[in-house]
């Protein structure tokens, strides 16, 4: 059994940043492999340890200076991975569902794999939605938002847990091949060890253009615009307490006691 | 004139909160688009649901019974068949667990564009205009979306008020033709998550501890301030993922809803799906480093400074 999973870069925001038009200016931003994705990682190696999938493939869209958390995630274990992009996507502030689902869904074309993990969202602009428009696309079934994975490669089903609100999960039968949304908290992701990180460096990772996959401009062409980035306003008047720690816990001291909830 | 068409949640034989929410802000767009505002809610019990969903300001419910719960096959199939029959120009679901799971099927089946996690809406000539977060909700973002075509737009829950008032909509039963080879996911069953022997929606004074703990043992520390206040530890997503705390001290969308008198939120964010859980506290303390986090918009007291130095002087005023 084959896996694929979609992998991305995200930027981090320090915690004080400045906005340069519709972004927020390079010098305030980091980048990290996403939080979900990392999950979705962790599950497929687990998957190769067990002895259920042979081979553990990512995709990333992203340019080249992305290869950094490509290789993390091939130091956690991933076989080899695959990086998407062309000047087409560099101009783009805002890849929207559907031109990331039509990059995703040419190389699962390419990969034909059994199961796809996505992350449920992307720290930065969280549409939480690639998995599922992708599965559709496909023509596969899907489940979005799974705590939980159990797989029966031979009756070709895979049980889920889906997280949903209130602290109650569903429990859901997904004929395979499928693609799945992984939450946070499904595992515990693995620190890449020395060994993985020097293996990593070997390990293919593979550069594709729009055209290596048989996509044209049109096919990404995004459908929706970021035209307006700023900071949301604040909307309670907060009380700041000011001074050092020992005059900040006097303070919230003095008001937990004025309201009778500590002594 | 561009009609919308909003698709309720419900669970367990219950109409999510959503459900109301989503006829606001389904009125607010059809509003905008001077449209229409029709309902769509698909399995369970449906003519009570509809009964339910018949509030101000919506002109049609359209009920399409089958199954009991919620299955993303059969939703995306009668959402398609209704948008085909209608002729809606957006297509409105919640930004929940549920919808997360057929909305984006739906946009692909009917080749419409998609924006999610909406927290407010504007609609000019052909464009509509989604306001979204980006980066945790570190910044606000407008997005147009080229809807001449027609869109489909996941809603945040709790951004627009639930409807309320008597309608007088028409309820019409809709007959979708299922395709149940179609069908490739069954629904099983549910499972509670954990309870434990502490009930965090008891508490009266939460203290509850986020991904500024940095690690484990530093638990310790945080749990020292609650036993000397007499207070009950609670925490955020982060802390049970990493498996430090159990799942019945979550706070949040998908933990417990909590309303204490007193929530003090120790190195925490304030990620939109925490806040979903705790904003209904009395009084809200933040302790955070970084006066520009989330929680800083819902907090009425706020100390900006490395919690460990304001913990340990916390727990000397109370020993």
């Amino acid at each position: 059994m084959k896996v694929l999973v979609t992998v991305k870069e995200v930027a981090t925001v320090d915690d004080e940043f400045e906005i340069a038009g519709t972004e927020i200016d390079d010098r305030f931003l980091g980048a990290d492999l996403n939080e979900w994705d990392e999950y979705a990682l962790e599950e497929a190696v687990q998957l190769t340890e067990d002895g259920v999938a042979d081979e553990v493939v990512t995709v990333t869209i992203g340019p080249e200076d992305a290869e950094q958390t490509i290789r993390q995630a091939l130091a956690k274990g991933a076989d080899r991975a695959i990086r998407v992009w062309d000047d087409a996507l560099a101009d783009v502030d805002l890849l929207d569902v559907g031109a990331k689902t039509a990059i995703l869904e040419a190389v699962v074309a390419e990969e034909e794999p059994d199961l796809v993990l996505t992350g449920v969202q992307t720290g930065d602009d969280s549409f939480g939605a690639t998995g599922v428009a992708l599965a559709a696309d496909l023509g596969v079934q899907w489940a979005a938002v799974v705590n939980e994975l159990e797989l029966d490669a031979d009756a070709g089903v895979a049980s889920v847990h889906r997280e949903l609100e209130g602290g109650v999960e569903e429990l859901t039968d997904v004929e395979l091949p499928a693609v799945l949304s992984i939450q946070t908290g499904i595992n515990e992701p693995r620190y890449a060890s020395l060994r993985g990180i020097r293996q990593a460096q070997r390990k293919e990772l593979a550069a594709k253009t729009l055209a290596d996959l048989g996509l044209e401009d049109d096919d990404v062409a995004a459908e929706l615009t970021l035209t307006d980035m700023y900071e949301p306003e604040t909307e309670t008047d907060v009380t700041i307490f000011e001074g050092d720690a020992s005059d900040t816990a006097g303070q919230l001291a003095d008001l937990l006691r004025d309201k009778g909830v500590a002594q | 004139m561009t009609d919308v068409l909003a698709v309720a949640d419900h669970r367990r034989g219950e109409l999510r909160d959503v459900s109301y929410e989503l006829v606001s802000a389904g009125r607010e767009l059809a509003d905008a688009a001077g449209g229409e505002l029709h309902l769509a809610v698909i399995s369970g019990p449906v003519e009570e649901y509809a009964e339910k969903l018949n509030r101000e300001g919506v002109d049609a419910v359209h009920t399409v019974s089958h199954g009991e719960e919620f299955n993303h096959d059969v939703y995306t199939q009668a959402i398609s068949q209704l948008v085909d029959a209608l002729e809606p120009g957006f297509v409105l679901a919640p930004n929940s667990v549920n919808g997360l799971d057929y909305a984006p099927a739906v946009a692909t089946q009917l080749d419409r564009p998609l924006v999610t996690d909406v927290v407010g809406v504007a609609v000019d000539g052909d464009t509509l205009e989604a306001t979204r977060e980006m980066y945790g909700g570190k910044v606000e973002t407008t997005v147009e979306v080229d809807a001449a075509d027609g869109a489909v737009v996941t809603i945040r829950e709790a951004e627009w008020p639930p409807a309320e008032g008597t309608g007088d909509a028409a309820i019409e039963a809709f007959d979708a033709a299922i395709d149940e080879a179609a069908v490739g996911s069954t629904v099983t069953g549910f499972e509670e998550v954990a309870g434990g022997d502490v009930d965090i929606a008891d508490a009266e004074v939460l203290v509850s501890v986020g991904r500024g703990i940095e690690d484990e043992e530093n638990l310790e520390l945080v749990e020292e301030l609650a036993d000397a206040m007499g207070a009950t530890l609670s925490s955020s997503r982060p802390i049970v993922d990493a498996g430090w705390l159990p799942p019945n001290r979550q706070v949040g969308q998908s933990g417990k809803v909590v309303t204490p008198e007193v929530y003090i939120a120790v190195g925490i964010s304030g990620a939109v799906q925490h806040v979903a859980g705790m904003k209904g506290s009395e009084t809200i303390v933040a302790i955070n480093t970084d006066p520009n986090a989330p929680i800083m918009d819902i907090a009425d007291y706020a100390i900006h400074d490395d919690l460990f130095d304001v913990v340990p002087a916390l727990i000397e005023q109370f020993q």
